[in-house]
């Protein structure tokens, strides 16, 4: 092994698969099978970098080559940068060496494309084919699905992968035309439709022979750019609804966009990342998925843009006073979970604990639900409760008076109280 | 008051049960290990841990809690956290003296405690799982070493036989002295006696790949960092400092 050189690229290509976000390991139901190496059912984050990110899989791109001038793309093409290439063995290498170390959960390969779309689409399913059939690894594998590849190689793909995933890039086709002229929205989608509908079939022959192979168990996902181009958040979240019910996407990622490149129909290269905003779109993602919540209830035409200084939660709850306070000795689970500063394993553990006796502000307390911004929500089994008939900006405001925002110092623009 | 003086172990703890239901006692404080003849005043009993006696209680609590209930319990107590039997016992106690199952009776204080206990036990497993960092040695076995906050080791041997079943490994709680070992076939449980380790041999006992991959690792964890989203408050959250020594790419 020629120690220096693996390192270089790695180093290259780790780099260059750094802004593809997503990280799950979870979600598959792959076992260890023939006592051999690893096996995918946790979701393990193995170590988080220094911007706070998990670490989960060997993320990296088989090469940075690439045909493709996007511009919002480190890789494209008339960029000035280093280009590296792996061998399939390498990346086999690298991969059950970190895995057997306990790195890693296993391997998220994607790749610029070189040549044509097949021939890239082969590379990555002959790194997940040795990986399976060769070294009996039943680690994590997540493929990047290479828009435009034969149905033969997606299907091949599926055999060998968990999680498929292509990158929407930009949340809207007229976003997309901007800044990469070169590709065509379609052909992403088209991929996705014949994915979803693989992994549907294959679902139902598995019902009805067990060994029939799984097809990729940890389903797909994908990835749109934040802040590159002016979409709305309701534009966005209203795509994010659309994929995951046509789609039956597992997640959708929203990469905040870090400015690597000096083009005009970007933002400047002093531009700072929106964190804030994509945090709060992962936030609003978790209503919809978790917490029942409607995108419309969420973002709509009278309000396109979700709050920077509170969650999307609080901003529903404080747009919407008439359905409160909710008793929540009374109450049913699915109100419980829409109260500002209940989660989901609280929510749960309320209406168990509730069946035993009336709860209390201490026994919420305990229960660990931030009463501080429950509380003008809420009536429980305590005399104490919020009589005053607040305004939702009063509530803001004093929520935000006692809450330190960890985006307080970062935060952009101005809170408007008053 | 009276003073429960036992040894330790989750038999012991139930026979401890046993007495207090047989001796009729209301007040009670339990203590781990040996009776120190000092404190002349108190009622002291001492505990000795009787198979019998602990699984009939063992055999009352599975009629009233789940199996997953006794696990939780199971693993609060194997825990070793400071001073918790007390509210172990006082959970025991409420399951008992309640007609129904209480497991999710959060109301209760000892439950509540117990479910908090829990959750810090599990989230050290899961740490511990995600952290464990195994190097591997001239003879192929995979070492690692690890300090828990709680006494998690126990808990580890399913994940990680499922996980790496055809490699050899040890993961050794160097805090509580004691790790885990697998052959391929079983885990054991081993003590290793590092007095007669001598350090100047612990680097050439590595395999040769091993600096190389560590290195890898170490070049991995820069090479994906972003730093214009520099964020060393969630980075610390996630990955507090006293993880830091076993861990490869921070040390």
């Amino acid at each position: 092994m020629n120690v220096d050189r693996i390192t270089e690229k790695l180093n290259i290509l780790a780099d260059a698969a750094k802004y593809d976000v997503s990280c799950a390991s979870s979600g598959s139901k792959r076992e260890n099978k023939n006592k051999g190496l690893g096996n995918a059912s946790n979701g393990i984050c193995h170590t988080y970098t220094e911007d706070g990110r998990c670490v989960s899989l060997l993320k990296i791109l088989f090469t940075n080559v690439c045909i493709y001038d996007c511009a919002y793309c480190v890789s494209r093409k008339s960029n000035d940068i280093k280009r590296a290439a792996f061998t399939v063995q390498e990346v086999v290498d690298l991969t059950i060496n970190f895995y057997r170390r306990n790195y890693i959960e296993g391997l998220f390969l994607s790749s610029g494309i070189f040549k044509d779309a097949d021939y890239t689409m082969e590379r990555l399913v002959q790194v997940a084919k040795k990986l399976r059939l060769e070294h009996n690894f039943n680690g994590y594998i997540h493929l990047k699905s290479i828009p435009g590849a034969s149905d033969e190689l997606m299907r091949e793909a599926g055999l060998y992968a968990d999680r498929l995933s292509i990158n929407l890039e930009m949340p809207t086709e007229e976003g997309l035309k901007l800044l990469a002229p070169e590709k065509n929205r379609q052909d992403m989608i088209d991929p996705m439709g014949f994915l979803k509908n693989e992994i549907i079939l294959r679902t139902e022959e598995k019902k009805l022979f067990k060994k029939a192979p799984m097809f990729a168990p940890a389903g797909q996902s994908t990835q749109v750019i934040i802040g590159a181009t002016p979409e709305t958040d309701q534009q966005i979240l209203q795509m994010s609804d659309q994929f995951y019910r046509d789609f039956k996407l597992k997640r959708v990622y929203y990469s905040g966009y870090v400015p690597v490149l000096s083009d005009n129909r970007l933002p400047a290269l002093n531009t700072a990342v929106p964190m804030v905003r994509e945090n709060r779109l992962y936030q609003a993602d978790w209503l919809m998925r978790f917490y029942h919540f409607k995108v419309n209830e969420i973002v709509n035409q009278d309000n396109p843009l979700l709050d920077l200084d509170i969650d999307p939660k609080l901003s529903w709850a404080l747009r919407n006073l008439q359905e409160f306070p909710i008793d929540i000795n009374k109450a049913d689970l699915r109100m419980i979970l829409r109260v500002p500063g209940i989660g989901v394993q609280s929510a749960q553990k309320i209406v168990a604990a509730r069946q035993f006796r009336k709860l209390n502000w201490d026994h919420l307390k305990n229960l660990g639900i931030a009463v501080n911004r429950a509380r003008y929500f809420i009536t429980c089994n305590s005399p104490q409760h919020e009589r005053r008939d607040l305004t939702g900006t009063a509530i803001k405001q004093y929520i935000l008076a006692e809450s330190q925002s960890k985006y307080i110092k970062n935060s952009t623009t101005q809170l408007n109280l008053f | 008051m009276t003073t429960l003086i036992y040894d330790g172990t989750f038999e012991g703890l139930l026979t401890a049960v046993f007495e207090i239901y047989e001796h009729r006692l209301t007040h009670v404080r339990m203590q781990k290990g040996e009776w120190h003849n000092t404190a002349l005043f108190e009622n002291v009993i001492k505990v000795v841990t009787d198979d019998n006696r602990a699984s009939r209680v063992l055999k009352g609590i599975k009629q009233k809690l789940s199996a997953q209930g006794l696990q939780r319990l199971y693993a609060a107590h194997m825990a070793e956290m400071e001073g918790e039997d007390d509210n172990l016992i006082g959970y025991i106690r409420y399951v008992f003296d309640s007609p129904k199952n209480i497991e999710e009776d959060y109301g209760n204080k000892y439950v509540m405690r117990v479910s908090e206990i829990v959750r810090m036990v599990r989230r050290e497993k899961h740490r511990m799982e995600a952290f464990i960092r195994f190097q591997e040695l001239k003879d192929k076995t995979f070492y690692s070493a690890i300090e828990p906050d709680y006494n998690v080791l126990p808990l580890l041997i399913r994940h990680f036989r499922n996980r790496y079943a055809d490699q050899k490994w040890i993961i050794y709680d160097v805090r509580r002295n004691y790790g885990l070992y697998y052959d391929m076939n079983e885990t054991q449980f081993i003590s290793l006696d590092f007095a007669t380790v001598n350090p100047g041999n612990v680097i050439s006992a590595y395999n040769d790949d091993e600096a190389v991959y560590q290195d890898l690792w170490r070049n991995y964890f820069t090479s994906v960092n972003i730093p214009a989203r520099k964020n060393t408050k969630l980075h610390l959250r996630h990955v507090p400092k006293r993880y830091w020594k076993h861990l490869t790419e921070k040390i």
